[in-house]
């Protein structure tokens, strides 16, 4: 265990773990948005920036990448650390404008709308988290979107904006996504999501639609799992 | 123009070249845009193919970097460097002039496919600034005037070769 | 450890420099990218043409890199009196051989004049660009034609390697370099001999060396004049560098815009390995060492480290969010060391030299000299290399012979985009890693900028703002949303839509952009904005609420107008007009309609009576 003072407080977490967690684990809260669960970190939103000091040098890292260090001092709430949340929220809500998720995260921060900056009408709820690209890498495998151009001309999607041999329709990019920018729709037996529409398979025995044929063969594909084994869906099994 | 049999072709030997190494990716690419003077569809798909590489991994290094362009570029590519030095000695106003002139911003190319405008971010020629390089050309102490002479030379050769 | 290195070594290179030695008498030009833009390969066709035509065949020709003095390319230095020629034409040549190869006699239409003396001036050391320089580096550029291994082999070159390869161990040269003080020269300053020893030290195989030949910084291109002119001082410093961290594979990394410095790294590194000094046992040891090219493709982010990293590997240049040193984790996550060129170039120098001489060199707490480029508004346009702490002022007006036509010095910008503007009351700072940063700026990768009255310093931060937002690698909140929008608040300024309150949200935004941004690119992008508004409020507050532009450079608060007692009718200006702006009888006072005029500058570059004036 490794041993800090957090806001004052005497803080333990174990040796490896990420700052995030210790200062969570110490029942202080910390927005995030770019942080999830099933993938790895991002790194990017910059929202869980927290204050270290050690020695007598002082930096603002973010939490969710900094390992717990044996006698680390953590201010969780100095001016420069709400100045920075105060910033990304402020530049997020001009990005995105329709997105309900910032407008409340931003009221539960005390931030409001930066009069100054022009409001985006082209960005949809994109935050360019990468929750989305790192989930079909990681935990699906088939890396369908990525994000492509650079700076602010930066956007996620498919490659030339075209339907993608290898997306399988499971839509794990649209469950993480913290915004609900990515549209899945679905009619009947059809599903449609990144331009591409999808054959759904039926339960065989409750009959819903519950995945992609596509999803199922992959599935299949990769475990060696015969294809007639996977048509059942899961509250069925 | 060449055909996409042609592309594949040309693509496979260059990634022979470079061993299908996943890392030389870049590399790759910088061989494609030289051999066709910009990245063609089919030759990302063969190099992502080939190489292993996801589709969109390719592509994202293809619009990251700035020294690929994933539309035909044109014939004579006119690059304005827009270096501190350059800027200080003017070298907005000859992009201006280009623009002007030629119909086009940076990034676009004329509709008869004879010049690409784009700027580039100091060529180490400061002493020459404002500098434009066309092709591998360099002209120092670029003015309004030389811009002019520039275009008027290029249009000709063109036109004489017709 | 090895068997016989000493002979093997020292014989090898011994033999070698028997082959080949620039004879007494021979002429060097400039053949750097900046002098062949002037047309030196030209004149070098012409000299060699010249020489054999009077039947000189014992003279060479020696095309070398970039000389530093680009303001007077192409330049010709005839040895071994050193006699400098500048802006040499292709007809000058026949008596120039005939002349002053032959007979030793001074063509002084050819020869530097002092501005202010007028006094001529024609041996290379006595030019006063050159005169307070300390060339250990950069100096070698003139003795090498750098395609040739066989010339950097007469002026010494690899005897540091065999030195190291015969007497030393990898301890005994970390110690050296540490004891010379060597000190980053890419701009982060840090202790190269610290990052060697951390990536000995460090666990993880293979290990790697890599040379930053990045240089983005625009009106930066020391780096660019190293590779081009002197490649085998990089890669020995590589070598001996790779020896001392126990790697055996490296990098450089160049800037794709550089075409002339890939080749002649190309050539040298093969030139290094048929020679036995690259590749599998060198020079006869068990040390085997090789180096790899990788281009860059147009990102100025990849100048960063953990970006750099990531192009190699074959991604998008997006540096890494984790908390983790290169040193420990770097390329493909292994120990790895990254030094800039310049940097790597000290290395043979300090073993062959000694660390004490070294570290006699310089200030306190940074050692050695710091090559510079020094470009904008100043009449010596070029490549300095001087000792650490040297002042700004003896930079810009000793050797930079002050500003051009009259003008008067405002600012010189230093760092790049990461970097601030240093206003005249502060020109005695001597110039050296920590100074500069006090006052709100950094040494950087050593691009100087000089600026005069004409440049509107807030139009000089809207453009390293717009440079920066188009270079922004885009991951992260900080950097790609606030650095555009400082760079659309900044357009407004310009542009007279600035308002009340635009500095106070300039100063809060660049304050939590610099601490929330995840590399140093967002790191430091408010840098040219928060210097600007210190030294030059003035300027910030005239354009915002007096919607004008001291400096006559912000088109939209300015209007062009003909002097009508200075203008002769001529029409020149009529012509060059892209609007049909300007109207007039011939030989009749013009006049420039303020609604169709944008402020294009063509007519101005094109009278002649500097009639037409910016109000």
């Amino acid at each position: 265990m490794v041993n800090m003072i957090i806001d004052g407080k005497n803080v333990s977490a174990p040796k490896g773990s990420m700052l995030l967690e210790a200062i969570r684990g110490a029942g202080i809260s910390v927005p995030t948005l770019c942080a999830h669960e099933a993938v790895s970190r991002s790194g990017a939103c910059r929202l869980c920036v927290v204050e270290i000091k050690k020695g007598n040098r002082t930096r603002i890292v973010t939490s969710c990448l900094y390992g717990v260090e044996e006698g680390l001092t953590v201010n969780t709430k100095s001016d420069r650390v709400l100045n920075v949340r105060r910033l990304v929220m402020e530049l997020l809500l001009a990005r995105c404008p329709e997105s309900d998720l910032l407008q409340k995260m931003a009221k539960d921060m005390a931030v409001e709308p930066q009069a100054r900056y022009a409001v985006d009408t082209d960005k949809g709820k994109c935050i360019l988290c990468r929750s989305c690209v790192r989930v079909c890498e990681e935990v699906v495998g088939v890396s369908a979107i990525g994000l492509f151009s650079r700076g602010s001309y930066k956007e996620v999607g498919t490659p030339y904006n075209e339907k993608s041999d290898v997306c399988i329709g499971c839509g794990a990019c649209v469950y993480v996504c913290p915004t609900g920018h990515i549209e899945m729709t679905s009619t009947g037996d059809k599903r449609k999501i990144w331009g591409r529409t999808f054959k759904m398979q039926a339960c065989e025995k409750c009959g819903k639609f519950f995945a992609p044929v596509d999803q199922l063969k992959f599935i299949s594909k990769k475990t060696g799992v015969p294809f007639k084994e996977l048509t059942t869906c899961t509250e069925c099994r | 123009m060449t055909n996409v049999t042609e592309i594949k072709q040309k693509t496979k030997q260059i990634i022979k070249k470079h061993k299908s190494n996943k890392s030389a990716l870049i590399a790759v690419l910088q061989d494609i845009q030289e051999a066709f003077n910009y990245l063609p569809k089919e030759a990302l798909k063969t190099a992502s193919n080939m190489m292993k590489v996801p589709m969109s991994r390719v592509y994202e290094a293809a619009t990251f970097y700035t020294a690929f362009s994933l539309k035909p570029r044109g014939k004579h590519i006119v690059k304005i460097c827009k270096g501190t030095a350059c800027h200080v000695r003017g070298a907005a106003i000859l992009q201006d002039r280009f623009e002007t002139t030629l119909g086009i911003k940076p990034g676009e190319t004329t509709k008869d496919g004879k010049f690409s405008l784009e700027t580039v971010n100091c060529v180490g020629a400061c002493a020459l600034g404002p500098v434009v390089v066309i092709n591998t050309d360099y002209h120092g102490q670029v003015t309004i005037n030389k811009v002019d002479k520039i275009i008027k030379k290029i249009n000709n050769e063109e036109g004489a070769q017709q | 450890m090895n068997e016989n290195p000493d002979i093997q070594a020292h014989q090898l290179l011994d033999n070698l420099s028997l082959y080949y030695g620039p004879k007494k008498k021979f002429v060097a030009i400039c053949a750097g990218t900046g002098c062949r833009a002037s047309g030196s390969l030209k004149v070098k066709e012409a000299l060699e043409a010249e020489l054999k035509k009077q039947n000189m065949n014992e003279v060479d020709v020696l095309a070398t890199g970039c000389l530093g003095f680009c303001e007077k390319g192409p330049m010709v230095i005839v040895h071994p009196d050193k006699y400098f020629y500048q802006h040499v034409k292709v007809e000058d040549v026949p008596e120039i051989v005939s002349k002053t190869v032959a007979k030793g006699e001074i063509i002084s239409r050819l020869v530097y004049r002092h501005p202010e003396t007028q006094k001529t001036l024609y041996r290379e050391e006595d030019l006063p660009f050159y005169k307070k320089q300390n060339r250990i580096v950069f100096g070698q550029n003139g003795m090498l034609d750098p395609s040739k291994i066989e010339a950097y082999f007469n002026i010494d070159g690899y005897q540091a390697l065999a030195k190291v390869l015969s007497e030393m161990t990898p301890e005994d040269v970390i110690n050296e370099v540490k004891k010379a003080g060597l000190r980053g020269r890419g701009g982060g300053g840090f202790p190269a001999a610290v990052k060697w020893e951390g990536v000995r030290r460090a666990h993880g195989e293979p290990k790697y060396v890599i040379a930053n030949g990045d240089e983005g910084d625009p009106g930066a291109y020391m780096d660019r004049s190293l590779m081009e002119g002197n490649p085998h001082s990089v890669i020995e410093g590589m070598i001996i560098g790779a020896y001392a961290v126990g790697s055996n594979q490296g990098y450089i990394y160049v800037r794709n815009e550089y075409p002339l410095a890939v080749t002649h790294l190309t050539i040298a590194l093969e030139a290094a390995r048929q020679n036995g000094l690259l590749g599998k046992n060198i020079l006869g040891t068990n040390f085997s060492f090789d180096i790899h090219i990788n281009k860059g493709a147009g990102a100025f982010v990849c100048g960063e480290s953990s970006a750099l990293f990531a192009s190699i590997e074959g991604r998008a240049g997006e540096p890494r969010a984790k908390y983790v040193h290169a040193v420990e984790k770097g390329l493909y996550d292994k120990p790895t060391v990254l030094n800039n060129v310049e940097t790597w170039a000290n290395v043979p120098l300090i073993i062959n030299k000694g660390a004490d001489w070294y570290a006699s060199i310089g200030t306190e707490g940074s050692k050695g000299t710091k090559i510079f480029s020094l470009v904008g508004k100043i009449n010596n346009t070029g490549l300095i290399e001087v000792p650490m702490g040297t002042t700004l002022y003896e930079i810009i007006y000793d050797m930079g012979g002050g500003i051009p036509n009259g003008r008067k010095f405002k600012a010189v910008q230093t760092g790049g985009p990461s970097g601030g503007c240093i206003p005249e009351r502060l020109l005695d700072i001597p110039v050296d890693f920590d100074k500069l940063y006090e006052v709100g700026s950094m040494m950087g990768s050593g691009g100087m900028i000089v600026m005069d009255e004409t440049s509107c310093m807030v139009d000089v931060a809207r453009y390293f703002l717009e440079f920066l937002k188009e270079e922004s690698c885009g991951k992260c909140v900080p950097c790609r949303e606030g650095i555009r929008r400082m760079s659309d608040i900044l357009e407004d300024i310009c542009s007279g839509r600035g308002r009340e309150g635009d500095i106070e949200i300039l100063e809060s935004m660049g304050a939590a952009i610099a601490d929330g941004s995840l590399c140093a690119l967002g790191g430091s992008a408010p840098n040219p904005v928060l210097s600007t508004i210190r030294y030059f409020r003035e300027e910030y507050e005239a354009h915002i609420k007096e919607h004008r532009c001291p400096a006559g450079v912000c088109k939209a608060l300015i209007t062009y107008g003909i002097d009508a007692e200075k203008c002769t009718g001529c029409g020149v200006c009529v012509k060059v007009c892209a609007t049909q702006a300007i109207t007039g009888e011939k030989k009749k006072a013009h006049v420039i309609d303020k609604d169709k005029c944008t402020r294009c500058g063509a007519c101005i570059q094109s009278c002649k009576f500097d009639a037409i004036k910016v109000k």
